[in-house]
């Protein structure tokens, strides 16, 4: 099993959620987070006065998937998340041990 | 022409200046006269809608503004101060700005409130019309209740709030009041009527004997020219007691230099001395919620409406056209600065078009009575390009951290709106340009007349009312700050700042 991390712009999580959904990936966490990467922030202006924004706001999700599933749910979110422009985010893929449903105690694929 | 056109058109500028105005005093009342039911209900209307402006209208503006950590601190100054000013204006600011004393400040008379019942009345701008002096004392509280708030926004999140409130007591007592009283304090329109049959008038104005010597001068002047030189001596009688710069003939229809230009020196002071919030430059300080000050900027305009159309102190035509003008002047301003960050910075952003709309309403604030509605749409414009220039490039050319350009949108709206008053307040105009003039109330009877207009003369006037404003707002600011800063200190600590003002100051956090 895999665990992916997509670290998005925030308008393109609802693109990124109908991708993974076709593909049959039923489970999605998301949370909101702010960071920078290689973009650095951008520059905002209030009343003349220029503020660096260090922390750009972004969307984080997290998918576990089948291994064999994985590599079609990474094309799909790098396809649905992409604009083109500095910022679009990244993917980090990690393997993943276990996982257990809290409801039945099912065990590995099972439990996706 | 009548005996009475020609004395008039004798007494020219000089003369003008004498008369010019903005609010009046409290008068003694006249046998049989009684408030006007109209203007009284006006007024009550117009009184609350001030105090809608600062609480919670101001508040809301500036709570936006600032950073999520010091909200509640924003918001505690406004409201607070609003309550202290309010208090002083009872025990003895009233008394002070408005009874008789010298040209720059009043006297005690009227300390507590001592005096004033449900009958006094306060005169109006017409002749022989009186609100109940308890609404005009109401409504002048409003106006001295929101000009030291408007100071919070200057040095907004790091100032200590025990610093904030002796501040304030200070300025409010040697800087605000002695403005009202030099800008707004003039005998009233009655007292400038000379004739027998208003001889209970006459005597309330300049006393028993005089009363009687000036009539029977008048009587015994034989031709018009002598009897324009005892109306004359008759004014420097009735007008000695005025402001000084009522007497200079300095236009301020609902407070450009009292409140605006006074506050506005105060915060570029405060800035200065205070010194830049930790971090500026490094960290964002942008503001939390522009959703909060939008709420904040329309309550603001709103009330405004009470502050610059109350301040005719009657429901009229002079009322209505006050109305127009704050309307237009603020659409004006709000265009104007979206106009000029779309050209320099490329997009015009909503604080820029909320920025613009207070700037409107401030520049037009000493105007909004004196102008055609042509020429507020001009003051709005002047001043939102003015004021941009002014919070973009002055600000970060001379280094002061005024959080939230008070000086920037008060202070310079203020002057400017004060100086463009001068200019187009010209009665011999035309349309919407027209201005309306100042009142000459000198006469043999109860009517008046429109003075005539210099322009190099009202220009001067203007200036006297700005200097004033901003050398006695600056002196007593820095003398106000220094005391602040041997006895309570001015400024949190730093991990105090840092971690700011809600929690560190008044404990407590306005989201959780």
């Amino acid at each position: 099993m895999k665990y992916i991390i997509a670290i998005i712009k925030p308008f393109k999580l609802e693109q990124v959620r109908e991708a993974l959904g076709a593909l049959g990936i039923q489970g999605i966490t998301v949370t909101e987070v702010k960071g920078h990467g290689r973009q650095r922030g951008h520059t905002e202006f209030y009343r003349g006065a220029e503020y660096a924004v260090s922390f750009v706001p972004k969307v984080k999700i997290e998918v576990a998937v089948e291994s064999s599933l994985a590599d079609r749910a990474i094309e799909a979110i790098q396809i649905a998340a992409q604009t083109g422009q500095i910022g679009d985010g990244k993917i980090f893929v990690l393997p993943l041990e276990l996982a257990v449903r809290v409801r039945t105690g099912e065990t590995g694929t099972a439990a996706l | 022409m009548s005996a009475k056109d020609i004395f008039r058109s004798k007494l020219g500028l000089g003369f003008m200046a004498l008369c010019a105005t903005v609010l009046v005093p409290a008068q003694t009342a006249w046998a049989a006269a009684s408030v006007n039911k109209g203007d009284t209900a006006w007024m009550l209307v117009a009184t609350a809608l001030v105090v809608f402006m600062t609480v919670p209208g101001l508040a809301l503006f500036y709570g936006g503004l600032v950073r999520t950590k010091n909200v509640l601190s924003v918001l505690m100054q406004v409201f607070v101060v609003f309550s202290l000013l309010a208090v002083l204006w009872a025990i003895y600011g009233y008394s002070l700005a408005f009874t008789n004393g010298n040209g720059f400040i009043g006297s005690f008379d009227k300390m507590f409130m001592s005096g004033v019942t449900t009958a006094t009345m306060a005169a109006t701008f017409s002749k022989e019309t009186y609100v109940p002096e308890y609404v005009f004392m109401a409504f002048q509280l409003t106006f001295a209740a929101i000009t030291p708030a408007l100071i919070v926004g200057a040095f907004a999140e790091r100032m200590k709030f025990s610093a904030v409130l002796l501040f304030m007591t200070i300025w409010f007592t040697f800087s605000y009041l002695p403005m009202a009283h030099m800008v707004w304090w003039w005998a009233g329109p009655d007292c400038l009527t000379l004739s027998a049959e208003a001889i209970d008038t006459v005597k309330a104005c300049v006393g028993e004997a005089a009363a009687t010597d000036f009539l029977a001068k008048l009587a015994a002047a034989a031709d018009d020219t002598a009897k324009a030189a005892v109306l004359n001596d008759y004014a420097s009688v009735v007008n000695a007691s005025n402001g000084w710069l009522f007497n200079k003939g300095a236009l301020d229809f609902a407070g450009g230099s009292v409140v605006h230009i006074n506050a506005g020196v105060a915060g570029l002071v405060c800035a200065i001395m205070l010194g830049k919030r930790v971090g500026l430059g490094k960290e964002a300080m942008a503001p939390h919620n522009l959703t909060t000050t939008a709420i904040g900027t329309g309550m603001l305009l709103f009330g405004w409406f009470g502050f610059n159309a109350g301040s005719n102190l009657e429901a009229n035509g002079l009322t209505a056209l006050v109305m127009v003008n704050t309307i237009l002047g603020a659409a004006a301003a709000t265009l104007a600065w979206c106009l000029g960050e779309w050209f320099t910075r490329g997009h015009a952003s909503f604080l820029g078009a909320a920025s613009g709309m207070v700037a409107g309403l401030v520049a037009i604030t000493p105007a909004c009575g004196w102008v055609g509605p042509m020429s507020a749409i001009a003051i709005g414009a002047i001043a939102g390009f003015i004021c941009l220039w002014a919070v973009v490039w002055l600000k970060a050319r001379l280094g002061y951290d005024d959080a939230l350009d008070v000086f920037g949108v008060h202070g310079i709206g203020g002057i400017v709106g004060a100086l463009l008053t001068g200019v187009f307040v010209n009665p011999n105009w035309v349309g919407g340009w027209a201005g309306s003039g100042v009142t000459d109330y000198l006469a043999v009877d109860t009517s008046s007349k429109i003075a005539a207009y210099s322009f190099s003369g009202q220009i001067t006037s203007q200036i006297y009312g700005v200097v004033t404003a901003v050398l006695l707002s600056a002196v007593v600011s820095a003398i106000a700050l220094m005391i602040c800063k041997v006895t309570v200190g001015l400024r949190v600590d730093e991990p105090a700042e840092r971690e700011g003002l809600d929690l560190s100051s008044h404990g407590e956090r306005a989201f959780s």
